[in-house]
């Protein structure tokens, strides 16, 4: 007997949970839970002090606190209930489907709820330095730029002084311009790759207006240091990214901030035996963000890595409209089964699969591109039938992009097929 | 006058130190960095030898045979990681055979049980992940794998607990023979923190082992520190191998282990390069890409998930073997010196020793309240559920989670800080509880630890370092250097 029920158990507070919680219980759901390890929902928001949130939701830009905030009022308006510094440590599926979540507090030690459904919005972690194999010593002042941005922002303190910033992902490039205003010198931003990971306008916003130079095909090579930082060496990489010897320099700094890249924290599914897709490091999951796991759900950062919060909320409303249906016993599965295949430069899709019997009336399809591309196409094909091809200018592997199936036009193509599986292939075309 | 003065809080020093606190005795141990375990002894393979590899009459089979045994034993009454996992050398190569059946004569010279050569079938059977070049392998099932640093802080400990000072951050400068009026001889050490006189020196420094040595005999030993670098996956690798992975050497070299870790990682190691700094623990890009294909001779399916790599440096003088005992010309002063590997194996065997030789110096009597057990700190991620909810019903805070990769408690932290020879440094807290050791390497815990050793201490987080002096973390606060 587990120590708790509830009918959703939502884990992660960050704006994907509340996100989720807070459309299920739109959709009349009222037995929820939301566990969250932190002291305060919010997630990895309370820590992005900065503007430009929320410009798609609310169409205002407001910080990451404040587009949080919106989103916990509305489940303290709706009593959508809560537990805190509650570390969820282990799901299992008991009998009949029976979602056993296991987790502690200091409240109340360690207990399981019960569940018919739950919601993983775990978020996602930063890759660390030995995962990216720089060589050299191991002293301090190395960290992850999602470290140096909760010193900075949320205790107020300087995790360095003389910065170089390894990676141009989101986080790193709002750091080199946080920590330029907070008094510190940022050097220089090192890319790997021949473009940058993050938001063009970050790259704009938070490094040009502060003449911060971006290294694009540069690594680090050498740390230098016993006990803390004295220096990094950065050389150029070649098309291998492989770095080019003799194109070494030497930049004397006290803290080297990595921002190359953000792992989704899937521990937990994994214990469960959620399917995972290697590209993404997330659940594979159907058009209702619905995991291998019948009755598990997945949607924000620990689905794929998300650059705009606004398409994290969207997405987690989904997930949670969906998890209300499945307790109402309302997921049926009749239809076409299509599994979506990307190709010729497009990395991967979520969702991978689609029950038409269950598809909504418009189903946003998310992924992103494996290189930079100027003036191609994104061509969608159903069961080799073209669906769309939409110009695009740009395409950058920092930017999500998304295409809009219609429900409609898919029936049409497959109406009267006597074959039960389908495809959709995505993919980058002239 | 100190009675004895060990110089080092490696796991050499530290086990010479558990054995002698058996004695009545004053003894002293002096070390120059901030915690126990800061040398060779936190960066190795951690793996307790059989006793196969070495030359048969050396010091290093006949303490390798006899460590291995003890650590059977003292991981129980010290309560540190051990498992007895097995080692298995693998030939990749048909022409090798013969140097397996060497290696297996050579085993059998110095006394280690149950060994056995493994035709191909039986190596696969075994280890399904080994790479089908293999030709046959020699199995060795007391081989086993240790926490290298629990291992070394639960010898310091349990010294510590029956009557051992540790000095930390104390480096011994210089060391002076003296003569006392009444004719006995006596060490003056120099050290970052005083002066300090003893009769007996025990030098266990290492790298640093021929400098002490050579400051009081004619007999000059010299050591060369041989760099060896690893690299440490991610758990998800951890069971791809059962049994420690050696490769015969080789024309193509010494070969690299592949190993689970007693705590569940995977991990690949270590190179072989010697250098002059004895401080060089820096890994290079050479070192690492090496070690990824040699490993994945042994196992051709080597995931690439490293999650950190390290190096360490072994301990190597030019007679090729451990240089253990008293002195010729210099009475009273003991080495334990060249301890490059099988060192950590060896440690209990070697501790034992000396300290019968400090024993005799000085004619000390066994001390009747010993006490011979040590309880190490509780694991959350190991524990039953039961266990845990007992841990929690002990102290709420086994139930705040510091470290989400490893699940590593503030209980576990607290406690960490506040026994014997606690931790004072945020590695101090890693090698002791595991937090930081996971897959997001302190991304998410470090903020949390600081915090708590700042209060522990009663300091400002901004003194808190990393390993010792200069190592610190936060340089003051927002906009102080606008
Ligand atoms: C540094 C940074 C800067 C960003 N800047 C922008 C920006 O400028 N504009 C923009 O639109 N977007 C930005 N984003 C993206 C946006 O913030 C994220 O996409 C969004 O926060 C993801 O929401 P989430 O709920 O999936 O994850 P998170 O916000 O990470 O929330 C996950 C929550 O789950 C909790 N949790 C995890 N595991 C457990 C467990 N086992 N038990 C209990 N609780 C658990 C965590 O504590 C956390 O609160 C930024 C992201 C980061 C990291
Ligand atoms: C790559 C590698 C792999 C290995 N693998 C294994 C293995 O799998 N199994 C095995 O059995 N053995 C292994 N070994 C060997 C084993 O690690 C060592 O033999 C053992 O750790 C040596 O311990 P120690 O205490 O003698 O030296 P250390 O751990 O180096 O301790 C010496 C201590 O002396 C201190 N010190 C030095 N100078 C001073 C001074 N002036 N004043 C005060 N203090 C000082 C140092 O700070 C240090 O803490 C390996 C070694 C290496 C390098």
């Amino acid at each position: 007997m587990a120590d708790r029920k509830a009918e959703l158990i939502i884990i992660g507070g960050g704006p994907a949970g509340l996100a989720a919680a807070a459309s299920a219980r739109k959709e009349g759901l009222q037995d929820i839970l939301i566990l969250e390890r932190d002291t305060r929902l919010g997630g990895i928001l309370n820590q992005c002090i900065h503007n430009g949130f929320g410009l798609h939701t609310f169409k205002e830009e407001l910080t990451g606190p404040e587009y949080a905030a919106r989103f916990i009022k509305q489940i303290e308006d709706e009593k959508i209930p809560y537990m805190l510094d509650t570390m969820v440590i282990d799901i299992s599926e008991g009998e009949g489907g029976i979602k056993i979540v296991t987790a502690m507090n200091p409240k109340e030690g360690l207990f399981t709820i019960e569940g018919k459904a739950v919601i993983l919005a775990m978020g996602c972690r930063e890759r660390p330095r030995g995962a990216l194999n720089i060589p050299g010593y191991r002293p301090a002042g190395i960290y992850s730029a999602g470290t140096a941005q909760y010193y900075v922002n949320i205790e107020g303190r300087m995790p360095g002084k003389k910065v170089v910033i390894l990676g141009s992902g989101d986080i790193g490039l709002i750091m080199a311009r946080r920590m330029t205003y907070e008094g510190a010198k940022v050097l220089c931003v090192a890319e790997l790759q021949p473009y940058s990971g993050g938001l063009k306008r970050n790259i704009v916003q938070c490094l040009d207006d502060f003449d911060i130079p971006l290294l694009l095909s540069h690594t680090v090579v050498d740390i230098k240091g016993k006990k803390r930082v004295e220096g990094v060496t950065i050389a150029e990489v070649d098309e291998n990214r492989k770095p080019i010897p003799g194109t070494e320099v030497f930049y004397e700094c006290d803290t080297l901030l990595l921002s190359c890249g953000l792992i989704p924290e899937n521990e937990l599914s994994n214990k469960l035996g959620v399917k995972m897709n290697p590209v993404t490091n997330g659940a594979f999951v159907n058009e209702s963000l619905e995991t291998s796991v019948p009755g598990v759900f997945a949607c924000g950062n620990v689905l794929h890595v998300h650059d705009l919060v606004d398409y994290v909320s969207g997405e987690a409303s989904l997930a949670g409209k969906n998890a209300a249906a499945y307790i109402r016993g309302e997921s049926g599965s009749d239809g076409y089964l299509i599994n979506i295949k990307t190709e010729n430069g497009v990395r991967y899709s979520v969702p991978t699969t689609v029950r038409t019997g269950n598809m909504p009336d418009t189903l946003t399809v998310r992924f992103r591109v494996g290189n930079e591309y100027r003036d191609t196409n994104l061509a969608v094909y159903l069961d080799g039938k073209q669906l769309m091809k939409l110009p695009k200018r740009v395409m950058a592997p920092g930017e999500m992009e998304q295409i809009i199936l219609v429900k409609a036009k898919v029936n049409e193509i497959l109406k009267d097929s006597d074959v039960s599986e389908h495809e959709i292939v995505i993919r980058v075309e002239d | 006058m100190q009675d004895v003065t060990i110089i080092g809080a490696g796991v050499t020093g530290s086990a010479i130190a558990r054995e002698l606190s058996r004695l009545d005795l004053d003894v002293l141990v002096l070390e120059k960095e901030s915690d126990v375990c800061e040398g060779t002894s936190k960066a190795n393979s951690g793996i307790v030898h059989s006793g196969y590899d070495a030359k048969p009459g050396t010091l290093k089979a006949k303490f390798n045979v006899e460590g291995n045994k003890l650590i059977h034993e003292l991981s129980k009454t010290l309560d540190f990681p051990f498992k007895e996992n097995g080692s298995i050398v693998l030939e990749l190569e048909e022409e090798g055979r013969a140097g397996i059946e060497a290696l297996y004569e050579r085993g059998k010279s110095n006394g280690v049980p149950g060994l056995r050569i493994l035709e191909k079938d039986e190596l696969l059977k075994m280890e399904p992940s080994v790479s089908s070049n293999a030709v046959c392998a020699l199995y060795a099932p007391t081989g086993g794998i240790v926490c290298p640093f629990n291992m070394t802080i639960a010898f310091a400990e349990n010294a510590a607990d029956n009557g051992v000072t540790f000095k930390l951050d104390t480096e011994v400068k210089n060391i002076e023979k003296k003569t006392s009026e009444d004719g006995t001889n006596y060490y003056r050490l120099e050290t970052s923190g005083g002066i300090i006189d003893t009769k007996v020196v025990i030098n266990a420094a290492g790298v640093y082992s021929d400098v002490f040595h050579n400051m009081v005999s004619e007999y000059k030993l010299h050591i060369t520190p041989r760099k060896g670098e690893y690299l440490l996956m991610d758990k998800m690798a951890g069971d791809l191998v059962k049994a420690t992975l050696f490769q015969l050497p080789s024309k193509l070299g010494k070969g690299v282990l592949v190993t689970p870790t007693v705590h569940g990682n995977l991990m690949v190691g270590p190179t072989a390069e010697e250098v002059e700094d004895p401080e060089d623990t820096s890994t290079s890009a050479e070192g690492l890409a090496s070690l990824f294909d040699k490993g994945a001779m042994s196992v051709e399916k080597l995931p690439r998930l490293t999650i950190t790599s390290f190096a360490g440096l072994r301990a190597h003088e030019d007679g090729g073997d451990f240089v253990i005992g008293e002195v010729k010309d210099a009475p009273g002063f003991i080495d334990a010196a060249g301890i490059e590997s099988p060192g950590l194996t060896a440690a209990p065997a070697v501790g034992a020793y000396v300290a019968g030789i400090v024993k005799d110096i000085l004619g000390a009597s066994e001390k009747k309240d010993f006490i011979d057990t040590r309880k190490g700190i509780p694991s959350m991620a190991l524990a039953s559920d039961e266990e845990r909810a007992a841990l929690i019903a002990s102290d709420p805070a086994y139930a705040h989670v510091i470290c989400r990769c490893e699940l590593v408690t503030e209980g576990e932290i607290k406690n960490a800080i506040n026994r014997t020879l606690g931790a004072r440094t945020v590695d101090g807290i890693k090698r002791r509880t595991r937090a930081g050791m996971g897959r997001c390497q302190t991304g998410f815990c470090l903020a949390r630890t600081i915090p708590l050793l700042a209060e522990a201490l009663g300091v400002d987080e901004e003194e808190i370092v990393k390993s010792g002096n200069g190592a610190y973390y936060i340089e003051g606060k927002i906009k102080d250097s606008l």
